[in-house]
């Protein structure tokens, strides 16, 4: 039997990615968009839904960003919603260690775990910076080199909490409901004892996805995690990846199999190789606006370039130095801006390019183009030659980006025996073999 | 014959908590007691009490559990993701979870109970509690806290920061905020967001929310109240107060205290209830329960076991006496939320008091409450600096 793929759908979130110009884009935080997508994935027989978390409104230049997609739910309010209307399909949500508590995570997690029937999983992030804290009680206290000991030993005390109570069995005649729950846990970053409030939950353990690309993040995932929601999509860079990762587990006495690596990755479809082209074309350009442009610009120039013609040629002016980052309240900003701004000039000089279409070359091509055949084949291929277990898909369309997806590739990946056809398995760990 | 003034309709509530309130229900109900813990128990309530018309149901919780006596339920799922997972199965009923205010986030808090009324589609309320019991303070490794008149005053006065945090978010955009001009390449209009900037003794929030204005501008706030020190916070933040009145003249003294100050609040009395065709019924039901506790269990709540009639007939008069309406909490579930949609619910509309039709509407103005006006937001619609 050929490795299975896992497939999970990404609620389209808040980057330049997400498409919201198009005349097809719905709603950003009615329930309905949130239902539409997981129904879709549901019909497609995919392991989990996902969904990040927000903290804090992004901002450049000291004001709210407003050229993308600004606005999104609580996270875990919303997968206990979806809960409702699916039956099989996974919950998965960013959680960031650094703004909530054990106590309350894991009890937040046992419910959803319980109210789903086994399908609850949590992305483990951090923040160490003083943007997002302050919005939350503890301000922005972390120690940025703290922050996998944090998310780490979150994860014990979680799984000590979860592990706290004995197969729920009330008895009515001799009048006991429970006599278990008790937890003492004494560690670096927590101190906490008492009694855990939720009775063991249908997986036990939620699954744990961690996010982390370092190599802190990797050895956390490695040690802890159920899965990997990893960047890499270029099949040489996923397959390093792959090895890397999986190589870290021996050393603590788990099989490969037990950490599953799923990038995030985007697609367009099209009935021939030369439309899929030309939508991707397309797609990039809405995801690209004249405005979007500039400001991407101004990530790695660091400075207002709110006078520049996105449609002409590169500024003349250099990058501003090492000052703090003007973007606030982003993953994965540029870590040498006047490399990538000497990398950027030359490939502008040498292609004629304009700063809008410079930055749609260097920001973001879609991982997977083509004719659904031609899709499903390249992603079948990624896991059948160990480059990944399977993909986080993000449409670029909320909320109908995955329905062509779904009436397309699934049923191509279905014959090639990949993906299943119907659900055999109730809780999400054992959709994911876990 | 003496004139008998037409009656005044109430509103009705359910509180909900595991297999009811008293301490043993759960070793009589029919159900397999660990079936609490699963969705389908709690949408078959939640149907339930929306067939009979109520109001709204409120979700008990506690930041640690219920409680830790072996003999007793002493598991709990947390009440804002148990009333998230009912809304999309209902539609026109009030979702009013408890959350706690001493050791959660007022961000998450908000943006939450936000979402909740996205997912019922207007029909999101809030029960805010402080945690005060023993032991909860080492579950999250901060020193207990400390004990005495002033303590518990700052807990209260805490609580009122984060319902004040919780309502600055909620406003903290304007409902038309979000315009997608693809002309200037614009998804908000960021004018329309307001930073809230609230800084108090315990915490500072910069806003604004991640979560857009939810459909009622102000999900219901709620309060259970059992004396000065909870009136007052109920009186600084709260739409809907539940209090607990032992009988009619206390009834009308709690109502005329919150009348004057506070016009536009609504006072709900908490009745627990124990509901037979024949009142001796439930009596002995009652008793029952008490006999497998071991004692006679009493409630903050006056303890009503009798039949329909007789309820009806306590609920009248305590309406008359100024009380809006009527929190029951279900001795036992779903044996007596059954009684009062079945039983009570048709009563009380034979005697012209409660609806007989599906109501409409959001929450807030289910309840009488007017139109959340946004603070950032001047009536003429400019923008308040």
């Amino acid at each position: 039997m050929p490795r299975q793929v896992i497939l999970a759908a990404h609620f389209p979130g808040v980057n330049n990615t997400t498409v919201w110009s198009d005349p097809a884009a719905g709603s950003q935080i009615e329930f309905s968009s949130f239902a539409h997508l997981a129904r879709t994935a549901e019909r497609g027989k995919f392991d989990f839904f996902f969904l990040a978390e927000g903290l804090r409104l992004r901002e450049q230049r000291g004001l709210i960003h407003d050229l993308d997609v600004v606005g999104r739910p609580d996270t875990l309010t919303v997968l206990a919603g979806l809960a409702a209307v699916t039956t099989h399909l996974g919950l998965a949500g960013t959680l960031n260690a650094t703004f909530h508590e054990p106590y309350e995570l894991a009890r937040q997690l046992a419910t959803l775990d319980h109210l789903s029937g086994g399908r609850a999983a949590w992305n483990v992030v951090t923040s160490s910076g003083p943007f997002f804290g302050a919005n939350f009680r503890r301000g922005g206290f972390l120690d940025h080199a703290d922050r996998y000991t944090r998310a780490g030993e979150f994860i014990d005390v979680a799984r000590e909490l979860w592990d706290s109570w004995a197969p729920l069995r009330p008895d009515r005649d001799t009048g006991v409901f429970a006599d278990t729950g008790s937890f003492a846990h004494d560690g670096p970053q927590f101190t906490v004892s008492g009694r855990f409030g939720v009775p063991r939950s249908p997986q036990g353990h939620p699954v744990v996805l961690q996010a982390g690309d370092s190599d802190g993040g990797r050895e956390l995932a490695a040690a802890k995690a159920d899965a990997v929601f990893s960047r890499h999509h270029e099949i040489e860079d996923a397959r390093a990846f792959y090895r890397d990762v999986k190589a870290r587990l021996p050393r603590y006495g788990r099989h490969p199999d037990s950490l599953k690596i799923i990038p995030g990755v985007s697609f367009v479809l099209g009935d021939t190789e030369a439309e899929a082209r030309e939508r991707a074309h397309d797609i990039r350009r809405q995801q690209v606006s004249p405005q979007t442009a500039i400001l991407l610009l101004e990530q790695v120039w660091n400075r207002d370039l709110s006078g520049y013609d996105a449609e002409g040629p590169l500024p003349d002016v250099e990058p501003a130095g090492d000052e703090e980052s003007i973007a606030e309240g982003r993953a994965g900003q540029y870590a040498d801006r006047f490399a990538t701004a000497r990398k950027w000039r030359a490939r502008a000089e040498q292609k004629n390019l304009s700063i809008r279409e410079l930055i749609i070359e260097v920001t973001g091509r879609q991982s997977f183009i083509g004719t659904p055949a031609r899709v499903a084949a390249e992603l079948n291929e990624y896991v059948q030659t160990q480059a990944c277990d399977g993909f986080i898909l993000v449409p670029h369309l909320t909320p109908g980006g995955l329905d062509e997806f779904v009436d397309t590739v699934v049923p191509l990946l279905q014959e090639r025996g990949v993906l299943r056809t119907e659900y055999t398995t109730t809780t999400l760990r054992e959709h994911l073999g876990l | 014959m003496a004139f008998i003034a037409p009656p005044t309709p109430l509103r009705l509530a359910v509180a909900l908590d595991g297999l009811g309130w008293h301490p043993a229900a759960w070793r009589t109900s029919p159900a397999d007691a660990a079936a609490v813990f699963t969705a389908d128990h709690w949408a078959g309530l939640v149907r339930e009490a929306e067939a009979g018309l109520l109001d709204l149901v409120t979700f008990e919780d506690t930041f640690g559990p219920p409680t830790d006596a072996p003999g007793e339920l002493n598991g709990r799922l947390d009440a804002v993701l148990v009333a998230s997972r009912v809304a999309p199965l209902t539609r026109h009923i009030g979702l009013v979870p408890v959350a706690t205010t001493t050791y959660t986030e007022p961000f998450h808090l908000s943006t939450a109970l936000a979402t909740l009324d996205y997912l019922s589609g207007g029909r999101a309320g809030w029960q805010a509690r402080v945690s005060r019991r023993p032991g909860e303070a080492a579950l999250l490794g901060r020193r207990p806290a400390p004990i005495g008149e002033e303590a518990v005053r700052d807990l209260f006065d805490e609580a009122a920061d984060a319902v004040e945090v919780v309502r600055r978010l909620w406003d903290s955009w304007a409902d038309d905020a979000v315009i997608r001009d693809v002309a200037t390449g614009r998804f908000i209009d960021r004018d329309k967001l307001h930073a809230i900037d609230f800084a108090g003794r315990w915490f500072s929030v910069k806003g604004p929310s991640i979560v857009p204005r939810p459909p009622q501008g102000q999900p219901v706030v709620a309060a259970l109240a059992h004396g000065p020190r909870s009136y007052e916070l109920a009186g600084r933040g709260a739409d809907v107060v539940f209090v607990t009145p032992s009988d009619e003249a206390e009834a009308a003294e709690i109502a005329a205290r919150f009348r004057a100050p506070e016009p536009a609040l609504k006072v709900f009395a908490d009745l627990v209830v124990f509901l037979d065709d024949h009142g001796g019924d439930a009596l002995a039901r009652r008793n029952r329960l008490d006999d497998l506790h071991g004692s006679s269990w009493h409630s903050d709540a006056l303890i009503f076991a009798g039949s329909p009639e007789q309820l009806a007939d306590l609920l009248v008069a305590w309406r008359a006496a100024g009380i809006d309406g009527f929190r029951l909490r279900p001795g036992a579930l779903p044996y007596d939320l059954e009684a009062i949609t079945r039983l009570l619910v048709p009563v009380l509309q034979d005697r012209g008091v409660f609806r007989t039709r599906e109501p409409s509407g959001t929450l807030r103005s289910r309840l009488g409450l007017p139109p959340a006006v946004n603070r950032y937001e001047s009536p003429e619609g400019a923008r308040v600096a």
